[in-house]
């Protein structure tokens, strides 16, 4: 009945009693938890091997509608009987899918904690998938592809992830097509959730007004009928990558949505701290970045310039991002070009190096000062496998890195011969004086 | 993203109508000589500390044909003293290992950064200087003007739902600031000068027309003497001009239609209401919540859910600001369905709860969602800070304390009189988008 307790590792945290502890459950459930007793409150957040990256391509959007009908109806509860049980409670309950991993997320009063366990474990466990509420779920995924359509934005994210990583899922978009969706067929969405729901695929972390000991007997017992499956898949690396292409979208827009950008780092890559420092300087500091100085407050060209790396465990990509008046898209574009350019080049100055790694190093605290950013931390701790004392190790991780690491990894992965250009505004005004 | 305008109607209001504030919250009120209120809240959870400044102007306080002027001065805020250079506060925030940003509404312009308790003094000392010393270099005037035309176009003019509540807005008020967006038109950001600017500090931004708000992981004993030392130097300023407008009573339905570059249809419902100093916003909080708060609630259920009418739908009631602004139901719809069914489909469910009171369950269940939210938004110091800070600013933050027991007293006779004082067709404003699928010019 009691949990295995594999292991329990304290760390001395960087936010004050963190102290994040990590146990394997019977059912292979691997659990993260963090006391915090100064509200009657609990934030669970889960993690589960289900992402879009096991759908055949023809079945696009298996993944997120599996995830979408968990709270529509499970042996015990219809979907209304669900919602009304959460509403009554004020508890929030929502599930979503990503490429890699589905997640589930629930906020709850401690008083209620125990309903929402078992309510927990009902969907993972029992769900129904009523037809019914199948061809409801399609009909508001359309609505959602479609929504996305009238942001600018997305309509550019999905253009370069597609030209980024043909043919593999990773250059889908998760919510799927219409036409795939309108296709997905209940017996698909059962076998999806029954072959990758399991406990040994899953984490859960759980942060608020319990201990780890009472959580993980709480969980053993509400997920009791929920058994290992097929272990987590091996990584799937994209083998195709995108060239250099310029993709244009025409559309009615007063901006041009821009994106250019290449293939990134994997999260496990030794060079990934070096890239973070690297990027701060380049375009993902905010108001201390180089390209908010040049295209922002220089030249009045953009409101928003940013520029990331997106790591995954199998890949990643480097985005540069922004948005400007059709007229003066190209003019921007050669100035992202110049400063990705001049990254390359020349080393950055020692103040530039140290006020990026004085940035990151002092605001990490900050990333989880809130239940619900700890409880989402510490299941990316576990997903990533970086290791429950890496708010500890991170300052060193970060102080480590040298002007020369800083111009060798801008080199080594900003490639602007690889850029793929992605725009999507009022095309015939490109170039037109304003 | 950064230093940001919300549009007032739909976007702020929302945060603050969805979080039931703090009870009883031990704030500390002190209020310096030259007229400076500050208001702490020690919140240990957490090694962080959010230290904020509130100024006592906003949209609300422009005049025709100067909108988008109390933001335009945020953004120049950042433009630096004698003693920071432009940008630089930013910076010096960032190397501390601090956020910051700013944001401008209707009734309000807030500076703000969230930091280690040991570094918090640099922010203190730096809003300081900026309260009384910003340049607002005529150098960065032109580029800065340039940007604010972009924020415009990104998060209004390309943005079909943001486009449309702003013309709502337009049509809803007809004399009240409230009317015009906080960005400002663009004809008028690009007729502002930098003397508009300029004028607009003197004249604003002085310690007895602002506040601070500290919350999180600091100590009353140590903090309050660095703010006296501090802020307590800069002279008070004369009294700033009140705005005495009271929108006229509405006569009539008014309607409006957007039609844009657009994929699903839009529609949006805004009834004149009254705000947090009226008794009747407990009850009309509640049913916003009876109305939207959830997938069991009525709209939700019948228009999301049953009839599969729309994609999802809202009720957003404005209690928390300085005039009365309003209570709006809006619906984004399914490809195909007709504007005109949804808003009769709302309707026919508005009058449901005008002729027949709610159930006991309903109301109880709307209760316990806004006591849940109440406990929840206490999971963040900056949250903490958003809501003293607001309702400071719409009539006195002592004002969160009768909040709950506000809710509690409501009946469920109380929520079919204010359905059916306030939710009345003759006053209210209906706005449609409709998309167009036009080629560029």
């Amino acid at each position: 009945m009691l949990a295995a307790l594999v292991v329990i590792v304290s760390v001395s945290p960087a936010r004050a009693g963190m102290v994040p502890k990590r146990m394997v459950l019977d059912s292979g459930l691997v659990l993260l938890t963090s006391e915090q007793r100064a509200l009657p409150m609990v934030s669970i957040e889960l993690l589960i091997d289900a992402g879009s990256r096991y759908e055949p391509e023809n079945q696009a959007g298996l993944a997120n509608l599996t995830a979408k009908l968990l709270t529509y109806g499970t042996q015990r509860r219809s979907a209304l009987q669900i919602s009304e049980a959460l509403d009554f409670i004020g508890a929030s309950l929502s599930t979503d899918s990503g490429e890699d991993v589905a997640s589930v997320s629930l906020t709850i009063l401690k008083k209620d904690l125990a309903m929402g366990l078992d309510l927990l474990a009902e969907i993972l466990t029992q769900s129904t998938f009523p037809q019914g509420e199948i061809d409801r779920q399609k009909q508001a995924v359309i609505a959602s592809i479609r929504a996305r359509e009238e942001d600018p934005g997305a309509v550019a994210a999905t253009k370069f992830a597609a030209a980024l990583f043909p043919q593999s899922p990773y250059g889908r978009p998760v919510e799927g097509t219409e036409v795939t969706v309108k296709g997905l067929q209940r017996k698909s969405l059962q076998d999806f959730f029954s072959r990758y729901y399991r406990p040994n695929r899953a984490i859960i972390s759980v942060v608020g007004d319990i201990g780890e000991k009472e959580i993980a007997q709480a969980l053993n017992r509400a997920f009791s009928g929920w058994n290992k499956g097929e272990p987590s898949g091996k990584m799937l690396v994209p083998t195709n990558i995108g060239a250099a292409q310029q993709l244009q979208i025409n559309k009615d827009l007063t901006q041009s949505n821009i994106i250019l950008g290449h293939n990134g780092v994997t999260r496990g890559n030794p060079d990934y701290y070096a890239v973070q420092v690297m990027n701060y300087i380049l375009g993902g500091g905010g108001f201390s970045s180089r390209v908010m100085d040049s295209i922002r407050n220089e030249r009045g060209l953009a409101y928003s310039v940013y520029s990331y790396f997106a790591a995954e465990k199998s890949h990643g990509s480097f985005q540069f991002v922004m948005q400007t008046k059709n007229e003066t898209a190209l003019e921007a574009i050669q100035i992202a070009r110049d400063e990705i350019r001049r990254i390359r080049e020349a080393p950055v100055s020692e103040q530039e190096l140290n006020d990026a790694k004085d940035y990151l190093i002092g605001s990490f605290p900050l990333r989880f000062d809130t239940n619900r950013k700890v409880a989402g931390f510490l299941a990316q701790v576990e997903y990533y496998q970086l290791g429950l004392n890496y708010p500890e190790q991170y300052a060193g991780l970060i102080r480590k890195v040298t002007r020369e690491d800083v111009q060798r990894v801008a080199k080594e992965y900003l490639r602007p011969e690889q850029l793929i250009t992605v725009i999507v505004g009022n095309l015939k005004k490109l170039g037109e004086k304003p | 993203m950064q230093r940001f305008y919300v549009g007032w109607l739909f976007a702020f209001f929302l945060v603050i109508a969805a979080v039931a504030p703090l009870h009883a919250a031990p704030v500390q009120e002190f209020v310096l000589d030259n007229g400076l209120k500050v208001l702490l809240l020690e919140d240990h959870k957490s090694p962080a500390v959010t230290f904020q400044v509130w100024y006592r102007v906003g949209a609300r306080n422009e005049k025709d044909g100067k909108s988008g002027l109390a933001h335009f001065l945020e953004h120049m805020m950042f433009k630096g003293t004698p003693s920071t250079g432009p940008e630089e506060y930013s910076r010096i925030i960032a190397k501390n290992g601090g956020r910051s940003n700013a944001f401008t509404t209707s009734d309000m312009t807030v500076y703000f950064a969230t930091m280690s308790r040991e570094r918090i003094g640099i922010e203190l000392d730096l809003e300081a200087d900026r309260m009384a010393n910003a340049l607002l270099g005529d150098k960065y005037f032109e580029p800065e003007k340039k940007v604010i035309q972009e924020e415009r176009r990104l998060r209004t003019d390309d943005n079909p739902i943001s486009a449309l509540s702003e013309v709502a807005s337009a049509v809803a008020f007809t004399i009240h600031p409230y009317r015009r967006p906080v960005v400002g038109w663009m004809e008028d950001i690009q007729h502002l000068t930098r003397q508009d600017l300029v004028d607009f500090y003197n004249l604003y931004y002085a310690p007895n027309n602002a506040f601070i708000v500290v919350v999180g992981d600091f100590s009353t004993a140590e903090i309050l003497p660095k703010i006296k030392s501090a802020f307590g130097k800069i002279p008070r300023g004369a009294p700033p001009p009140n705005v005495w407008v009271e929108e006229p009573e509405q006569r009539g339905e008014r309607s409006v239609v957007l039609k844009k570059e657009a994929e699903l249809p839009f529609t949006l419902l805004f009834y004149r209401a009254p705000n947090l100093k009226s008794p009747d916003s407990f009850a009309l909080d509640l049913l916003s919540v009876v109305l939207a708060g959830g997938r069991s609630s009525r709209l939700y259920h019948e228009l999301v859910y049953e009839k599969r009418l729309a994609r999802s739908v809202d009720a957003d009631y404005s209690a928390v600001s300085i005039d009365p602004m309003g209570f709006s139901v809006d619906a984004q719809l399914l490809p195909g369905i007709e504007p005109a069914r949804v808003q009769s489909e709302i309707d026919r469910q508005l009058e449901k709860v005008k002729a027949e009171l709610i159930s006991e369950r309903e109301l109880v269940k709307a209760k316990n969602q806004v006591e849940a939210a109440f406990v929840f938004a206490q999971d963040s110091i900056f949250g903490q800070a958003m809501k003293i800070g607001s309702y400071e600013i719409a009539g006195g933050w002592r004002q969160m304390d009768t909040y709950l027991d506000g809710i509690r007293k409501v009946s469920r006779e109380d929520i079919r009189r204010v359905a059916r004082q306030y939710l009345v067709r003759d006053q209210r404003t209906v706005a449609t988008l409709i998309p167009t699928k036009e080629k560029p010019q």
